[in-house]
């Protein structure tokens, strides 16, 4: 059933997006979803426009709270977000500094899936692995205390005390001791799951500087951890090329900065041997990006990768994708060869990256076919 | 479908109300008659963020109260149990997959709230068919809408929301009209507005009303959230012990109940403070319902709170710290902590700005004062407001303040604004 309040709550989002531009004062910070990380846990503002009013400033203002602590101590941000718990009543008032949220990685990942409207992934292939997951279905004498279970480890203590006669009905006091703690478990249980690998190419030659690198860093972060989302079991393989190609560890694939020519073809035909030689059976839902300034050295190498995208890399592939930066020196031929040849290949997707704003649109191309 | 689902769990509901209506009135509570209906979350978060309504007019604020409110809950940070509103008969709104325990608890705290409205004298002036009054409203806005264009009528709703906090907080009983009023520094800049400005079209007045009539509404809610919430605990707590609850619940009941009414370390929960507060009248042997009747936060905590009653409670004074751009205890002293809160209770937290000479200068210019209690307005926002207040008034408007101890006028006139010592 749609809602009511869903048609403000678009307006707002049109708002915030600058989809509608209002005169108002806004503290939303763009950009943030594809910056901020650190460790497990990413924080993300709320968005929120402020009316202007006359009313005080909240920085210059003192509060009252309740707890320990000497004087001095600092209240940590944590304290100062909105309590977990209430009664919610009309005409709520929300704290003035309840404004970031922290989400774990995972979390963030669905959000950019909502954000960008992107498809859940239909994986190829009949035969389906088992993996092991955990399920929360048990409960043991040990654990942590996060899971603890509080009732039953109440009903135990409280059997103790009327058991050993402890127990005072006047003075009703249950205190549980080593034995009576009680923790939820879990329970491995086998489920399918398919299996995926990433195939990244970088062009690394002299024309490809640092902001390119950025951006190409930016993009397979977050198409990387969308297919992790989705797969759970994913390997990932990097190749850079210059004139000629290899294979190379994640960190080097990033830093690398090689000079001189380029021929794209190199890093196809590694492309197609390590398919081949790694992920050929019916299981493997295998995924292609390819990153270039579309500089390539001659046409007759761009005949040469036509060929090998057509015969070799397309048919074997959920998704070829193609991603042309834009250089210092402009942008370079390749990718309008490639839409000259291959228009009509369904899952062969090429998107020009201007810059870094642009991000987003192309991680919306590249994933929003749902292969 | 859908009302079928209600229709039936309400019955099977209505008997734990009945019983629940019955101990409460046993108990000395008299509230209004009420109603309850079962929501999911997502119903629930839609009647939270427009204030407890089930129709309000459109804007995106309450879009934006729903975003907040669904990402709360998404993440885990919040959770709404019951939503309440002032109203005859009063509404209760409750979570259909609450636990029956909490479910219990919540009617409890439903049927305090609803006595709370119906007794409390800061309520006695409240209209009680706001659920109607809101729909109407709605509708006329829509029409508005219709008619001049929903990005027209939409800038001007931001606009006069940005006015909404300058009523009389302290009134009772709302102004009806300028001669309510007595000499001539006004308080309801609003009223104000809605008489004196010239050149307002007939719509634009209309929504400054809306605005204003639902900115009355809420006031003495914004202004008894302590007592109110404290009140409601305080009696589910004690009806639950008293009749309600049965042997099996009590450990789901008592580690809810800890829940809601933690203390949340270097913040005020309201629920805590209010149902202590309670706890700590009724030992001194002070009658509870006349509390209940008569006071507001302001009062309640000017009042009843003490020195032993802050120190039990581990209360102290926080402060923004510039250098290390954190929160942190600065005093602990009872005198200053009820200082502290009773400046933010008072006036429901606003500031306090008259208008002082609609025709400043004999040019026909609105000069306001704040009224200066050691708290500085937000200078930023003051001139966004002053430059909204100059579109509704279309002459140049003045507000006398002061800004780190320099009395100051701030003007605006179109697009200039200015800034000079006094």
């Amino acid at each position: 059933m749609a809602l009511r309040i869903e048609k403000e709550w678009r307006r707002f989002v049109q708002i915030i997006k600058g989809r509608v531009k209002r005169n108002l004062k806004s503290f939303i910070t763009k950009g943030e979803l594809l910056g901020k990380r650190g460790g497990e846990v990413i924080s993300i503002p709320l968005s929120r426009l402020e009316i202007p009013r006359f009313h005080f400033d909240l920085n210059a203002q003192r509060g009252v709270g309740q707890g320990q602590g000497k004087l001095g101590a600092p209240l940590s941000r944590q304290e100062g977000e909105e309590s977990g718990h209430g009664h919610g009543e009309a005409g709520n008032m929300s704290s003035p500094h309840a404004l970031d949220v922290d989400v774990t990685l995972e979390e963030m990942i669905k959000m950019l899936g909502e954000e960008l409207e992107l498809p859940n992934i239909e994986p190829r292939g009949q035969r389906h692995v088992l993996t092991e997951i955990n399920r929360f279905s048990s409960v043991k004498r040990t654990g942590p205390q996060g899971l603890l279970h509080f009732k039953r480890t109440y009903k135990k203590a409280l059997q103790r005390e009327l058991m050993s006669g402890t127990y005072r009905a006047d003075h009703p006091s249950i205190v549980p001791i080593k034995e009576d703690f009680h923790y939820r478990s879990w329970k491995v249980v086998e489920k399918p799951t398919s299996k995926a690998a990433i195939i990244y190419m970088m062009d690394v030659s002299g024309s490809m500087g640092d902001e390119q690198k950025e951006i190409v860093r930016i993009t397979s972060f977050w198409i990387d951890s969308w297919l992790r989302y989705q797969y759970g079991d994913l390997e990932c393989r990097y190749i850079i090329h210059d004139a000629s190609a290899k294979e190379v560890e994640q960190d080097t694939f990033y830093h690398t900065k090689e000079s001189g020519g380029t021929l794209i073809s190199s890093a196809y035909k590694m492309g197609c041997e390590i398919t081949q030689r790694d992920y050929s059976g019916d299981d493997w839902n295998v995924y292609f990006f390819h990153f270039s300034d579309g500089d390539n050295w001659s046409g007759e190498d761009t005949k040469q990768c036509i060929e090998l995208l057509r015969n070799r890399l397309l048919p074997s592939a959920n998704l070829f994708c193609y991603g042309q930066v834009e250089s210092r020196y402009g942008s370079g031929q390749f990718l309008k060869d490639l839409n000259e040849y291959l228009t009509h290949s369904a899952n062969l997707i090429m998107v020009h990256i201007e810059n870094k704003d642009a991000i987003y649109a192309a991680i919306k191309s590249f994933l929003g076919k749902g292969k | 479908m859908k009302s079928a689902k209600i229709a039936r769990e309400k019955n099977e509901m209505t008997p734990l109300v009945q019983e629940i209506e019955g101990c409460a009135r046993r108990a000395g509570l008299d509230p209004f008659h009420t109603l309850f209906q079962l929501c999911d979350y997502r119903e629930m978060n839609e009647i939270a963020a427009f204030g407890g309504f089930p129709i309000r007019y459109s804007h995106w604020r309450f879009g934006m109260e729903f975003d907040i409110l669904l990402k709360g809950q998404t993440y885990g940070l919040q959770r709404i149990y019951e939503i309440v509103i002032n109203h005859d008969p009063c509404y209760a709104y409750l979570l259909e997959c609450n636990n029956p325990v909490i479910q219990k608890t919540v009617i409890c705290h439903v049927f305090a709230h609803s006595d709370f409205f119906k007794q409390n004298r800061f309520f006695a002036h409240t209209r009680r068919d706001m659920i109607d009054r809101m729909a109407a409203n709605a509708a006329k806005i829509r029409r508005f809408s219709d008619h001049y264009g929903t990005e027209v009528v939409e800038e001007f709703l931001d606009l006069s929301l940005s006015l909404e906090n300058l009523i009389d907080y302290q009134a009772v009983i709302p102004p009806r009209n300028a001669r309510d009023i007595e000499g001539k520094r006004t308080r309801d800049l609003m009223l104000f507005l809605i008489e004196q400005a010239q050149d307002l079209e007939e719509w634009q007045r209309t929504l400054l009303e809306i605005v204003r009539e639902e900115a009355y509404y809420f006031a003495p809610q914004v202004q008894t959230k302590i007592i109110n919430e404290g009140w409601a605990s305080f009696w589910h707590s004690q009806l639950m012990n008293q009749f309600v609850l049965t042997d099996r619940e009590v450990i789901d009941y008592a580690s809810q109940h800890s829940l809601a009414v933690a203390a949340t370390p270097g913040q005020l929960n309201p629920y805590k403070l209010g149902i202590e507060l309670f706890r700590d009248i009724e030992k001194r042997g002070i009658d509870l319902f006349e509390v209940r009747a008569n006071c507001n936060d302001a009062a309640f905590i000017d009042s009843f709170l003490t020195e032993e009653f802050c120190r039990e409670q581990k209360m102290f004074v926080y402060e923004f710290n510039r250098r290390s751009g954190g929160y942190e205890i600065v005093d602990r002293n009872w005198l200053l902590v009820k200082e502290t809160l009773l400046n933010q209770l008072t006036n429901a937290g606003q500031p306090f700005i008259y208008v002082q000479d609609d025709n400043f200068e004999g040019r026909g210019e609105l000069l306001l004062v704040h009224d200066h209690h050691g708290l500085d307005l937000k200078l930023s926002d003051c001139h966004a407001t002053l430059q909204n207040l100059y579109r509704v008034w279309k002459k140049p408007v003045h507000l006398m303040t002061v800004i780190a101890n320099q009395p100051k006028m701030l003007s605006c006139s179109g697009n200039s604004k200015s800034e000079v010592a006094i």
